[in-house]
């Protein structure tokens, strides 16, 4: 599903040079939950932004349902974001001018097809249903609690039934209680087909997921499956 | 996708209030003062009443002669023989009225004197324009031919010479400079803009005072050529162009040799770019440079100023424009929006604008400030706007939207 070979990612500037990752040779296959743990600065971020194409590697081959993207141009980067890949951010990053409804829309907005303005609001109720929300989809973001806008978020996520959800700390911002139903919404859709790959600080939280990989200063130090998964 | 950019847009106006008014006053003002004046250059160049036919008629205002040494230049309105000549006579002319440049006189009410400016014309001049007769007819031929005294007044000398109870005023006399005149027809009178036209009282030019029969080159009138159609125009100006100069010149005038002789016959656009340039053609590039200039000023102050808010206001949505990256939003997509809805905001300043405009318009012509201006929004007026909105829109939406490109997703979502 997933396939990283080599890949290096450098961050310059005039006068400095950071290497933010490594030699990274990573397969992750389909129906996965891994989670991405390490001290802060060690790259989950990075690691995560360069599988779900929001930034292109230094050196290296990106691979993503069997296509090798490293030479693709922004629009069809941000065609195979749109149709395989699903975004869930520690912050949340819902537009706040735009009701519950609306944010979970976005996805289905640049989605080529023959989806109408109702087919997309049916879809996006549908995916506030399954996180739970269904009675929110009126409110504007600075109407919610944090764990509301986390699952709003999940919603925007899945609307597209993408195949990969990627999750940057989706339970950092959130008390456990929150973070718990926030993880139990991600197991069930990993039980549901979904690949995910999680960063996350949480040792609890990484234990429900079926793989853990350690990153430590910009390279892997660990790759295990978890004998226990949340499951 | 169009109603949801629409939608955004709407959203982002009602952020931050007092932004949104800042650049709604000054998209508002900037295309207000672009509509009232492209609405009175209109008023002045456009067909307009009484002169509906500007499309096709050819102006002569002005004999100009000029001695062989270049040094000196004799100038001005022509006699009305010169005209009764050589362009009463035009074969490829529909018809051509002579008329004298206005005459101040002075009218009585008792002790009451009014200003009045006086018209002497002949029976096309009624023909060749197009006057509202409110009350009576136009004296024709035979008015002329018999000499009558009579006169076509305008509302508001009525209004100003007869009583309020005065409803009807023809077959009444009016006595101006001394001379008694019957009133035969009343019309609505015309904006002082319109030179050619405007009066508060016509007579026959047969009458006294019109000095008809003055000989030589020079007098005190003008005249209209109205040809059959606006593609006719050419041949009408070069029939008279061809009479002019078959014309022997006048010999010794007032001391001087006058060489060259020359009288133009130009469409009313023509003739006002010619009395702005005074006669010389060099000006006129002078002329379009500082309107350009103005123009630009104008348009290109407000533009500048609206790409630098709308670029802070971009990066202020950063992260925003990241969101809908991240989630598959094409560069090309977003640029589309970000254009839309400058667009949106400008054809709102448009709107306000173009209420502005109808509300200065109104008080202008209400005023009294020019008597009986019509200034008006009419469709070139209003196309000219909207495509002033458009080109607004894009400038001031391109350059930010191209910025907003280059953003780097990870870093605008960490911001």
């Amino acid at each position: 599903m997933i396939t990283l070979q080599n890949i290096e990612k450098v961050y310059r500037t005039s006068t400095i040079e950071t290497l933010a990752l490594t030699n990274i040779n990573l397969h992750i296959g389909a129906g996965e939950f891994v989670s991405i743990m390490g001290p802060s600065g060690c790259g989950k971020s990075t690691l995560l932004n360069l599988i779900g194409l929001l930034d292109e590697p230094s050196a290296g081959h990106v691979e993503i349902g069997g296509q090798a993207v490293t030479t693709y141009r922004d629009k069809d980067l941000a065609r195979l974001r749109n149709q395989k890949i699903g975004f869930i951010f520690q912050s949340f990053h819902l537009i706040n001018d735009l009701s519950v409804l609306d944010n979970v829309e976005i996805p289905l907005l640049y989605r080529k097809g023959d989806e109408t303005g109702s087919s997309r609001r049916q879809l996006a109720k549908e995916a506030l249903e399954k996180v739970g929300l269904s009675n929110r989809i009126g409110h504007f973001p600075g109407q919610l609690s944090g764990g509301q806008k986390q699952r709003v978020a999940i919603a925007r996520a899945i609307v597209g039934h993408p195949a990969i959800i990627l999750a940057d700390e989706p339970t950092g911002n959130l008390d456990s209680g929150m973070g718990n139903e926030i993880m139990n919404i991600l197991q069930q859709l990993n039980a549901d087909g979904s690949t995910i790959i999680m960063v996350t600080h949480d040792e609890t939280m990484a234990k429900k997921t079926h793989r853990l990989v350690r990153l430590f200063d910009g390279s892997m130090v660990g790759d295990a499956s978890l004998v226990m998964s949340g499951k | 996708m169009l109603t949801n950019a629409l939608k955004i847009a709407w959203k982002v106006l009602l952020r931050h209030p007092f932004y949104t008014f800042i650049t709604l006053f000054g998209i508002s003002l900037t295309l207000t003062v672009l509509m009232v004046l492209t609405s009175f250059i209109d008023h002045v160049i456009g067909s307009h009443y009484p002169e509906l036919k500007r499309d096709r008629s050819l102006y002569i205002d002005r004999l100009m002669m000029t001695d062989s040494a270049q040094s000196s230049m004799s100038s001005g309105p022509m006699s009305f023989k010169f005209l009764a000549n050589y362009a009463k006579t035009l074969k490829t002319a529909d018809r051509v009225t002579v008329f004298s440049t206005p005459k101040s006189s002075n009218a009585y009410i008792g002790s009451r004197k009014i200003k009045v400016n006086t018209k002497f014309t002949d029976a096309d001049f009624w023909t060749v324009t197009d006057f509202d007769f409110l009350e009576g007819k136009p004296y024709n031929e035979q008015s002329i031919v018999n000499g009558d005294f009579v006169a076509v007044i305008t509302d508001g000398f009525k209004h100003d010479y007869f009583s309020e109870d005065d409803k009807s005023v023809v077959g009444k006399t009016i006595e101006i400079e001394n001379v008694r005149y019957k009133v035969i027809g009343v019309v609505r009178g015309t904006p002082i803009t319109r030179y050619f036209t405007n009066a508060d009282i016509y007579f026959p030019y047969t009458v006294p005072k019109s000095n008809y029969q003055s000989g030589g080159m020079r007098g005190n009138y003008s005249a209209i050529l109205l040809a059959k159609s606006s593609g006719d125009m050419m041949a009408v100006q070069r029939e008279f162009q061809e009479r002019m100069s078959r014309i022997p010149k006048p010999g010794v005038e007032d001391g001087f040799k006058y060489a060259v002789l020359e009288v133009k016959s130009d469409s009313f656009k023509e003739y006002a770019l010619n009395t702005i340039m005074a006669g010389n053609p060099g000006a006129r590039v002078i002329f379009y440079g500082v309107i350009t200039f103005i123009l630009l000023m104008l348009l290109g102050l407000p533009t500048i100023n609206l790409v630098n808010l709308n670029v802070s206001r971009m990066l202020e949505r950063a992260s925003e424009i990241g969101i809908r990256k991240a989630f598959g939003a094409p560069i090309r997509t977003l640029m589309w929006q970000f254009i839309v809805e400058n667009i949106f905001i400008t054809f709102i300043g448009g709107a306000i604008a173009l209420v502005f405009t109808f509300v200065i318009i109104m008080l202008i012509n209400t005023s009294g400030w020019i008597a009986y201006s019509d200034l008006t929004i009419n469709v070139s007026v209003f196309v000219v706007s909207l495509l002033i909105c458009l080109l607004f829109g894009l400038l001031s939406g391109v350059i930010p939207a191209v910025r907003m490109s280059k953003m780097n997703i990870v870093e605008v979502l960490k911001s």
